[in-house]
């Protein structure tokens, strides 16, 4: 008999491991949703390492108000479906005062309507641990994040202050105040998602494939028509073929040009392409080092 | 759109994607100093392995810094942060991610700076394979011989040395030999077989992906050829089934699951276990999982068990098989590697963290301090940052584990500061030593009371007592024990139970003393510790020695009391009958 497992249930086993260590060290744990790919691969993760008893703590969406309106409608069903608690956190107050990504530029709205919600959120809610779908391989300083990322009462991070991490033996003592991010995924790759997502027939949201959008072209870069996007002088929406690679804010998230339609159609593709899927997210390339930034301020 | 399955699929990706998603994983660690281009050789890695995005490498010909002298430096590909841009080294581990038709790869990015030792471990700890890296026209450094010593300390078996930048030594032949026969000698000490040498340039590429005309007198594999190819040894499911529980599951009343993953070997419906620390025995029912109950869970998949008895189990105990139980003790010798800045202190109680359990531990002796870069042994009373020692540690409670050697993951654990919380140190448990420092240390309050043989002889004692000594080890069941006491004293034994909680590491010697004294001793310990129990039988003698199982007494105390008694008058012991005609006094 053939006892190998293959790379995707090993990547299982260890995400599945740690998603049951937090729910039994940590008095409140929460599931970051982003309703992307990555959060319906860990959501599909949590029903199974907590089967046949449903998952044990919420599922947090941080919403900026400038999500794609089928990324809300599919948040709705979905969790609606699975019968998952929901708790959605916009930052009003930044709302109220017409926060927009047009009118602040891409880091101060991500700030304040990203950043500063995710906070209030978290103290809010008084969650000790929050998992997130970040991959290491998405970003070059996600490289380095451990699995339990410690957050300071402020929620920073300080990469040169990280516990060491070996093993399966992972270190969640806080003290009050202090959290830990968890990232369950974070040995996965893009591929691995998309594997995992057709294998076990996971839904995902119908903007990752490929149809006829009306779209505003920006040199290399397509726009969604949504949220009333300024236009540029002469710059007219056109219908492309096109799907997106990861979902963000509508204003924020570039097309990619595709005929992908079909989950293998988008792992042929990606099996094939030489472009990582962050390229199309404004806010990682706003200045050198953003990422990394972002995340010493709490960000994911 | 409804909330459908995504469209399914055409016949001839679903053939490409049978074959991608069929790939094995192997983890490696890098390990190399600032100069000898470990972060180009990973870079050239990903770049010609198609692990790098064209953006990504846009970015770098945009980046402001280039510290090598090619067009594009690959080894900003790795360097993420920006702290280590500034100063131009890896400070902490990186993971990276590629693939190829055979194999999907996970490296563990390690600086080999001296004061990183600790990164350097937390790389191998996961790893199956390390990549050390030497610079050809530096010859072998002491920092060559650490990365090798750290990754055989965390149980790495393949060892692939890269002797790289043969360019700058016009690939010549015999510098590449000189460094191979220096270190596989350094290997061997180790205790490293066939490990793999390869004469490389990573900057241009030569025998990283393809062989290169450059080093005609190579004959071997590229580097990417022989990871492609190296046999993955690692296979979990032979070891002793080992299942941690790391939660309990029970959404109603009607079920109740222990999850946890299968740490090594195999778990299977109708399988007996037994469950530690009590010591109790049940069976599994059932294998609870999305999309079904299944047969079997393999190492090291996620399962969800059910047993068919009620049993009191919980978050840190442990399902073995009965027949292939590790070792239960407070007490045992690790080799240690301390990653944090205040140094480890023998005054300070930590938090041990092993398998699911954490509990309060203190190091009690430190044995010796290795000297990574002579591997010397010398003498240490603390260990610093990056200091790696052998120690005597004693848990609070007894833990369930095996030599790191054996079994990676019930054999390894981490020390965590409980004021800072803090990781403070990674511990590998060794194979007992007999008399361990652990030993020494319980028993130097015993060692006053070693006598000498003494002059009464068995037969005399016989002669009095009208009964042979004997040491009598019960499961745990105080009850059951004490009342044997009392019925045996009422036949007019001289007897003696020890049923509270006594310091396992002793019992031997106590078993060894009460029956020298003539007396039947009887033991029922709380945690079933098989080394101390097989070392008890020693020092008593086997004849004396009787252990029951929990399974074969009977449930009620009085007739258990007299299943054993009966053991005793077959064995001689006890004469047959009774004494004293005290029985039922």
């Amino acid at each position: 008999m053939n006892q190998r497992l293959t790379h995707l249930r090993l990547l299982e086993a260890e995400s599945i491991h740690i998603l049951r260590e937090v729910a039994a060290e940590f008095a409140r744990p929460v599931m970051l949703y982003s309703i992307g790919k990555d959060s319906s691969v860990m959501l599909r993760l949590a029903q199974k390492a907590f089967y046949p008893d449903k998952i044990p703590f919420p599922l947090l969406h941080v919403d900026t108000g400038y999500k794609f309106q089928e990324m809300i409608e599919f948040r709705d069903r979905y969790t609606a479906q699975i019968g998952v608690r929901l708790i959605v956190h916009q930052n009003r107050r930044a709302l109220d005062e017409g926060a927009n990504p047009f009118r602040l530029g891409t880091q101060k709205c991500c700030g304040l309507l990203k950043t500063r919600a995710l906070l209030e959120a978290l103290t809010e809610g008084g969650f000790d641990a929050a998992f997130g779908g970040a991959r290491r391989e998405e970003e070059k300083s996600r490289a380095k994040e451990r699995v339990y990322s410690f957050r300071d009462a402020l929620g920073q991070w300080d990469p040169k202050n990280q516990r060491p991490e070996l093993w399966n033996l992972f270190n969640g003592r806080i003290d009050k105040g202090e959290s830990i991010r968890v990232f369950p995924l974070s040995n996965w790759t893009e591929l691995d998602v998309w594997h995992y997502i057709h294998l076990e027939r996971i839904a995902v949201v119908p903007l990752y494939f490929a149809k006829l959008r009306e779209m505003v072209v920006r040199g290399e870069t397509l726009i969604p028509v949504e949220h009333d996007i300024p236009l540029a002088p002469g710059e007219r929406p056109q219908w492309v073929m096109c799907r997106m690679r990861s979902l963000g804010c509508a204003p924020c998230t570039g097309a990619v040009l595709s005929e992908a339609d079909t989950v293998p159609k988008i792992i042929a593709e990606l099996a094939a392409l030489r472009r990582s899927e962050r390229e199309n997210r404004i806010i990682d390339h706003d200045q050198e080092g953003s990422m990394e930034l972002k995340k010493r301020e709490g960000y994911f | 759109m409804p909330l459908a399955e995504a469209p399914q699929a055409v016949p001839d990706i679903e053939a490409f994607l049978d074959q991608d998603r069929h790939k094995d994983l192997l983890r490696f660690t890098t390990a190399g100093s600032v100069d000898d281009g470990k972060s180009t050789l990973i870079g050239r890695l990903l770049y010609d392995s198609r692990g790098v995005y064209e953006d990504q490498i846009a970015a770098l010909k945009r980046s402001t810094v280039n510290r090598s002298t090619g067009k594009i430096d690959f080894s900003l590909l790795t360097d993420g942060l920006r702290a280590e841009r500034e100063q131009g080294i890896t400070i902490d581990v990186a993971y990276r991610y590629f693939a190829t038709s055979k194999r999907k790869f996970i490296i563990a990015d390690t600086p080999g700076h001296e004061q990183y030792t600790r990164n350097m471990a937390t790389g191998a700890s996961t790893a199956d394979l390390a990549v050390v890296l030497i610079d050809a026209r530096n010859g072998v450094l002491s920092q060559s011989r650490r990365h090798a010593f750290i990754a055989t300390l965390l149980g790495i078996r393949h060892i692939l040395v890269t002797v790289n930048k043969m360019d700058l030594v016009d690939f010549r032949e015999d510098v590449f030999e000189r460094i191979r026969e220096e270190f596989a000698s350094h290997l061997k000490r180790l205790g490293v077989e066939g490990a793999r040498f390869i004469p490389i340039c990573a900057l241009d590429g030569d025998n990283v992906i393809a062989r290169s005309a450059r080093t005609p007198w190579y004959r071997g594999e590229s580097l990417l050829e022989y990871l492609e190819s190296v046999p993955l040894d690692g296979d979990r499911t032979r070891g002793p089934m080992r299942f941690p529980v790391q939660i309990v599951i029970r959404p109603g009343l009607d079920f109740r699951g222990y999850a946890g993953q299968v740490v090594s070997g195999v778990i299977r419906r109708g399988d007996p276990v037994m469950v530690l620390p009590s010591g109790r025995a049940s069976r599994i029912k059932s294998l609870a999982a999305w999309g079904g109950d299944v047969a079997e869970v393999i190492a090291p998949m996620p399962a969800t068990v059910c047993l068919e008895d009620e049993l009191d189990v919980s978050r840190g105990d442990m399902l073995v098989h009965p027949a292939e139980a590790p070792r239960v003790s407070r007490h045992f010798e690790a080799a240690l590697v301390w990653m944090n800045e205040q140094p480890l202190r023998l005054d300070r109680p930590y938090l041990l963290k092993h398998t699911t359990q954490q509990l309060r531990a203190n190091v009690i002796a430190i044995a010796h301090r290795v000297n990574i870069n002579t591997l010397a042994q010398e003498p240490a009373d603390a260990l610093e940052l990056n200091e790696i020692g052998r120690v005597a540690i004693e848990t609070a409670r007894p833990l369930f584990f095996d030599a790191y050697r054996a079994n990676r993951w019930t054999g390894s654990f981490i020390l965590i500061d409980p004021i800072g919380n803090s990781t403070v140190a990674a511990g590998m448990i060794q194979e007992p030593e007999r008399p361990t420092t652990a030993d020494r240390a319980a028993r130097s309050a015993l060692l006053e009371l070693e006598f000498q043989a003494g002059r009464l002889t068995p037969a005399e004692r016989f002669a009095r007592a009208g009964h042979y000594p004997a040491a009598i080890w019960l499961p745990a069941r105080r009850e059951l024990a004490y009342l044997l006491e009392r019925r045996l004293f009422q036949r007019g034994c001289q007897v003696h139970a020890l049923a509270e909680d006594v310091e396992s590491a002793i019992l031997p010697e106590l078993a060894a003393l009460l029956t020298a004294a003539g007396l039947i001793a009887i033991f029922s310990v709380s945690n079933p510790d098989l080394a101390e129990r097989e070392r008890a039988k020693a020092e008593v003698g086997g004849g004396r020695f009787f252990h029951f199982e929990a399974q074969s007494l009977a449930a009620n105390d009085e007739e258990a009391v007299r299943q054993i008694c009966a053991t005793l008058e077959d064995h001689g012991v006890l004469l047959q009958g009774d004494l004293s005609g005290a029985e039922g006094i």
